[in-house]
Parts: structure tokens; C-alpha cells; sequence
């Protein structure tokens, strides 16, 4: 089967007319079985497309058509895959990085936003999508004053919906929380999973911290923080179980890190782990080459891995094989499994970013949490 | 052989959920109630009372009568049944999850020998003896569970049934002259342990009973836990225990078209097949299964799981 780019290609005469009818009713980057073709319309000496998969070149050129202002770029990308790109337009003396013109799927972060492609069979889950079912829990703003951290904290607390003080509720904690609730739809999912029975209704403390680079590369005064201070104070102001198998903890990438960190120094405040896309960096020999924000992980990660000791009950470990983190995070598994922890451990085709941290959630809190899906039928 | 299931002695109407299509108030007309009912909202639990939206779509009163919390003061007087009901409960838990291990693997083999294609006068009967052994592990567990009620039963002294006694007459008083009892969903083993602390059926005598969704499930003969496609696990479908058996040979699926894979055929049949002679009858949204006396009628929503996989209204 031939792709649709290279029989406008192979066409005898190709004109801008020709061009316009191959873009029109077609929706781009173009997914034809394992090929994916991206174009690019419009004046340029050349173009690049820059994508985040670790493995491949980060930087891949577009071919010129002759005759037009079309440029493209044919990859084979595994199925089920998901990863995020800009295109690199370089024209005269100018470079810029931009979104995929023809391309309205778009991630955000706390950068920007990225143009996605989804290769063959992949699919946004839908319980990320809002759902009119769905009775919706609600966010508050509550402040926090750390002694440890020397600061005031903002902390954001969902409360499922049909909360009620007689009731007592498992608790969450997540770090980077604000991002995950602004990139990843954690209140969306929180919501659609509450209401599909999948988790119980519970309660999700989310933190964001100023200086994450350093509260999160296994700080003491942060666990001290979350373990000394906000857990115990949220037990006294929400209905909470307040035990070990009913408290949780999550983070991505550094809040990985921070949430290994803080369960290592508190064993008994958190019985289930979600680590996503851990920045587990350790060195076997040699020296970190990650940079200075990764000596306190590698330190730190290096002691966990030469005694791993039992530090939860129930750990759910993910990570993208795009990420360049694979390698540690699958090394990672055995080393903890070996404590005789519960793990369970996830990949994805997908890169380190927040959309595939959205679309792990429900694979990881159904298992720490599992809901009354058995049991409810209303 | 089998015989056929003894008969409901009072109308008895199953529905499906009562949340974006309530018609339990069209129901109680055609059962000719029209005046106070007694209502049953245990299974949601700590929102118990909170059945305004039920009362505003009656337009009469329905006196609920606290099984939740009712049980929460009994627990508070006599810690000692709280103990033994904990203590049950924490048994049935473990032989589920025990009766869960041998099923997966039953199941696992009953729906690989129902996916093979080829020769049938080979097959079938394979087939047929892999459900019989499916049929075997399920009335094991209802033989085990009822041998841990009968020893919880027989544990409990005279005095601990004062404190269950005394909430019994106040039930018989707040369902003296009602036309109906309503029996709503909600969390099913918490709704099935209420009614049966309380013996609430036992007050109920002839009265018309209406009850959706778990409230459904909790009247059947066999209470049936399923959902295909749950976020962890083979959703295998399982029995729990023994319901009160008001609705014999009826297996209530509530929310069915959300829970099960209605299109798949293998699912479906061995479904069917393997709680024959029970009718598998799907409750969803204006779903609704009645006895009339002599036989059930149902809503054109309300359909049934055929042995051959295909799903059609139910008739009786």
C-alpha cells in the first residue's frame, strides 16, 4: 500500500491545486498503518520535526516537495504509541519552534503547549474526559504554615462529591498537584473514577512546592513536612481513616523522588506509593551526568538501592519507553519487589509528560484504592 | 430435573435505577398504593437520610426507616453483636476471596471451550460439564456461607438479641398503615445485613414491595456480583450469599447495559447458562419486573440473557 504523501508525490503534474485537495478532508499528522506522515505548509529553507522520544534523533529533517511550499516528514512510529512534537521552521536567519499548524490536538505543561500525535490504535482514554454522570467533588484552597519548610503552603484538597463529615475517607497525597490539575485532568478523572465505583470517594491533598528541584531530591525537612505536619493536620480538620493501608502518596518525575524519600523516612505514614516516571538516576560507577539538581537524587537513590528496605505496602510503578528514565525506572522494579513490597509496574509508549501520567491514573489508584465497584448498585 | 421456583406471595416490582428515570411513583399506582410508604435507603449508607429527591418524586410521605443508622445505635449499646457481626463479616470476606481463586480458573476454562469453534458433538459436552463445575463451586460457596450464618446465628445469646428486638418494635410501629415498602440501591451487603438484623420482611408481611437496583438484588434467591470490565481483574461474575428470596428464579442485573458486555455472546451465554434455571433479567433505566400473582411482566426495557449469547425482552 502506497502512503497518500508519496502519491502526490508520484502524480505527473503537482501543483498547488494538487497540494490543497491532499490537505483538505484529511487530518494531520497522517496515521496510514505504522507510518505517520506530519506536513508543513508555507515558506521555509527548512524544516525540523523536534519531538521528545528518547532513542531516536531529537531532531528529524522534512523533505521538500518540488514545486511546492510542502514539506514532509514520513516516521514509522509503533502502535498504540503517544508523543508530543513542535516543528523547527528555519527561514533566512530565523529559527522558530512552532505547534503543528494543521494539528489541533494539543498538550499543555508549565512551558507551553506541544502538538500531539497518536499513532495507529491509540486511544485518549475516556474516563479522562468529562463526564455529564459524573457528580462532581469540589476544591478547596487551604494554607498551610510549615515550620520545617519555613514557609506558608498553599494545599488544595478535593473533596469527592456527597462528602460528609460522618463518613471516613482514604486520603491522597500528590505532589506537583496544581500541575496535575491543570495538565493532567486529575479532578476529571478523580471525578469519573468516584462515580464509576473504580475508587472509593476519598480526599486528595495537592501540594505544589516553590523549589521542587530541592524539596524534592529527598529533602529531610519536606518528608519532615508532609509527615509531621500536613498529613496529621488534615486527619484533624477532614474525616479521615487515618491509617497506614488507607493513606497514599503520588508523584511524577522529582515528586517521584520526594515521594520514595518521604516513605523511606516515614515507613509507617504511607501504605501505597505511585511513582511516575521516577527520576530514579543512580550510578553504578563513574559520576552523575544528569547535572547538579540530580547529586542529592543520585545520593540518595545510590543508599536506597545498596539496602532497598520495605517502605509501603503497595507500590505502582509507570514509566513511558520514550522516556530516557526507562532504563532506571525498570531496574528500579526488581530492587523494590525484593523488599517484598505488592508492585505492580506499568510502560507506556509515551514520553515524560503529563498526559501520560493523566492516562496511568486510573491503572494505579484502582489498584492502591480499589472502589466498591463489587459491592454498589444504585 | 428441576422444579419450578415457589411464587411471591405479595406484588413484588423490581426496577432498574431510580437516578435519571425514577418511575417508582407509576409503580405504586398500578399496585394501586396511594398514601404513605415505608422506605428502605440503607445501602446508600451515611446519606441515608438524605431521600428528599425520593419524597419529592412520590408526593407523599415515605417514612424511612434508618436501618443504617438504626444499626449504628444498636452497635453503640451492645458492642458485643457489633463484635460478632464484624467478626462474620470478616469470614464471608475471606471465603470470597477464596471462592474467587477457584472461579477464575473455572470460568477461564468454561469461556475458552465456548470461544473454540469446530466439532460440536465434541464440544458441547465438554462445555456442558465445564458450567456443571462452575454450578458445583457456586452452590459450594452458598453451602459455606450459610454454614458461617447458622454458626453466627447460634453464637449469639438471648440478651444480644434484646438490643435488635427493642428497634423491631419501633419498625413494626413506623410501618403500621403504610401501602408499600421501597427498598432503594445502594451498597448491597450493607443493605442485605440490615434487612436481615431487622427482619424487616418479617413486619412486611402481605405489603407490596418495590425495590431497584442492590434493593433488587438483595430480594433474589442468589445474589449475583458482576461487572465485565472492571478496572482491575478478569470481571468474573460471582455469587455472594443467599438473598431473602422474594423473587425466586429472577437473577437481577442492574445497570446491565453499563456493567456487562451485552455484546458478546460467549459472556452472555455462559452467563445464562450457568444460573439456569434462573432467568437472568437486566435492570437498567425504566427497566421493570412484576408479579402480579401469577406470573412476571415486564417493561419493553427490561430484557433477559438468552443461552444462546443473544440478549431479547424478557418474557415469561
Amino acid at each position: 500500500m502506497s502512503l497518500a504523501i508519496q502519491e502526490l508525490e508520484q502524480s505527473p503534474l503537482v501543483t498547488e491545486q494538487a497540494v490543497d485537495e491532499f490537505l483538505s478532508g484529511r487530518t494531520f499528522p497522517l496515521v496510514e498503518g505504522p507510518s505517520v506522515t506530519f506536513v508543513y505548509r508555507g515558506a521555509a529553507d527548512s524544516v525540523f520535526l523536534q519531538h521528545w522520544i528518547y532513542g531516536l534523533e531529537a531532531s528529524q529533517p522534512f523533505q521538500s516537495l518540488p514545486g511546492t511550499d510542502l514539506w514532509y516528514l514520513v516516521m514509522e512510529v509503533p502502535p498504540e504509541s503517544r508523543f508530543e512534537y513542535k516543528f523547527e521552521v528555519v527561514h533566512g536567519p530565523h529559527r522558530r519552534l512552532v505547534q503543528d499548524p494543521l494539528n489541533p490536538d494539543t498538550a499543555k505543561d508549565p512551558f507551553g503547549a506541544n502538538s500531539v500525535c497518536h499513532s495507529e490504535r491509540h486511544e485518549v482514554p475516556e474516563w479522562t474526559r468529562p463526564d455529564s454522570e459524573s457528580r462532581p467533588g469540589q476544591v478547596e484552597e487551604l494554607s498551610f504554615r510549615s515550620q520545617f519548610l519555613g514557609s506558608t503552603r498553599k494545599v488544595l484538597v478535593y473533596l469527592p462529591a456527597r462528602f460528609r463529615q460522618e463518613k471516613r475517607y482514604p486520603l491522597l497525597v500528590v505532589h506537583d498537584g496544581e500541575d496535575f490539575l491543570r495538565f493532567a485532568d486529575l479532578q476529571v478523572v478523580l471525578d469519573n473514577l468516584i462515580h464509576r465505583l473504580e475508587l472509593p470517594p476519598m480526599v486528595v491533598a495537592m501540594t505544589q512546592s516553590p523549589r521542587r528541584l530541592k524539596e524534592y531530591a529527598d529533602d529531610p525537612d519536606h518528608a519532615k513536612f508532609l509527615c509531621e505536619e500536613l498529613v496529621p493536620q488534615l486527619e484533624e480538620r477532614f474525616p479521615l481513616i487515618g491509617r497506614r493501608g488507607a493513606r497514599g502518596l503520588l508523584g511524577s518525575s522529582f515528586g517521584a523522588v520526594a515521594t520514595l524519600s518521604a516513605a523511606w523516612r516515614y515507613p509507617d505514614m504511607f501504605g501505597n506509593l505511585m511513582l511516575q516516571s521516577g527520576s530514579f538516576a543512580f550510578t553504578d560507577i563513574g559520576k552523575n551526568r544528569r547535572g547538579p539538581h540530580f547529586e542529592p537524587v543520585v545520593s540518595f537513590v545510590n543508599e536506597y538501592r545498596r539496602s532497598p528496605n520495605r517502605i509501603a505496602d503497595k507500590v505502582f510503578v509507570s514509566c513511558g519507553t520514550y522516556e530516557s528514565l526507562i532504563y532506571e525506572n525498570r531496574s528500579f522494579v526488581p530492587l523494590i519487589q525484593s523488599t517484598g513490597m505488592d508492585v505492580r509496574y506499568v510502560e507506556s509508549r509515551d514520553g515524560h509528560n503529563w498526559e501520560n501520567w493523566r492516562d496511568r491514573l486510573r491503572d494505579g489508584l484502582t489498584w492502591l484504592f480499589p472502589g466498591p465497584i463489587w459491592m454498589v448498585y444504585e | 430435573m428441576t422444579s419450578d421456583p415457589p411464587s411471591p406471595k405479595a406484588p413484588v416490582a423490581l426496577l432498574g435505577p431510580q437516578r435519571f428515570s425514577p418511575t417508582v411513583r407509576d409503580t405504586l399506582q398500578e399496585l394501586r398504593v396511594d398514601g404513605p410508604v415505608a422506605c428502605i435507603t440503607a445501602g446508600w449508607e451515611e446519606r441515608e437520610l438524605e431521600d428528599e429527591e425520593l419524597s419529592e418524586h412520590l408526593g407523599y410521605e415515605a417514612r424511612n426507616l434508618r436501618l443504617f443508622w438504626r444499626t449504628e445505635e444498636v452497635f453503640q449499646r451492645d458492642p458485643q453483636l457489633k463484635e460478632s457481626l464484624l467478626a462474620r463479616h470478616d469470614k464471608l470476606r475471606g471465603l470470597q476471596k477464596r471462592h474467587r481463586l477457584r472461579l477464575s480458573h473455572a470460568l477461564e476454562a468454561a469461556r475458552s471451550l465456548m470461544r473454540e469453534e469446530g466439532n460440536d458433538d465434541l464440544l458441547e459436552p465438554e462445555r456442558v460439564s465445564a458450567i456443571e463445575q462452575i454450578q458445583e463451586l457456586d452452590r459450594h460457596h452458598v453451602g459455606r456461607v450459610q454454614e458461617i450464618h447458622q454458626q453466627f446465628s447460634e453464637s449469639l445469646s438471648a440478651g444480644q438479641h434484646g438490643s435488635v428486638q427493642q428497634e423491631r418494635e419501633d419498625l413494626a410501629r413506623s410501618m403500621d398503615g403504610v401501602g408499600a415498602l421501597l427498598i432503594a440501591g445502594g451498597h448491597v451487603v450493607v443493605l442485605l445485613n440490615r434487612l436481615r438484623l431487622f427482619d424487616v420482611l418479617g413486619l412486611a408481611s402481605d405489603l407490596p414491595i418495590v425495590a431497584w437496583s442492590a434493593g433488587a438484588m438483595a430480594l433474589s434467591e442468589r445474589i449475583v456480583l458482576f461487572h465485565d470490565r472492571p478496572p482491575q481483574g478478569a470481571g468474573d461474575p460471582e455469587i455472594l450469599e443467599t438473598g431473602l428470596g422474594l423473587c425466586p428464579g429472577i437473577v437481577p442485573l442492574p445497570h446491565a447495559q453499563k456493567r456487562l458486555q451485552l455484546d458478546d455472546p460467549i459472556r452472555v451465554s455462559l452467563f445464562a447458562r450457568r444460573f439456569a434455571p434462573a432467568q437472568c433479567i437486566t435492570l437498567d433505566n425504566e427497566s421493570k419486573l412484576c408479579w402480579n400473582g401469577q406470573d412476571w411482566v415486564a417493561s419493553p426495557q427490561t430484557k433477559k440473557l438468552n443461552h444462546d449469547g443473544q440478549v431479547q425482552e424478557f418474557a415469561p
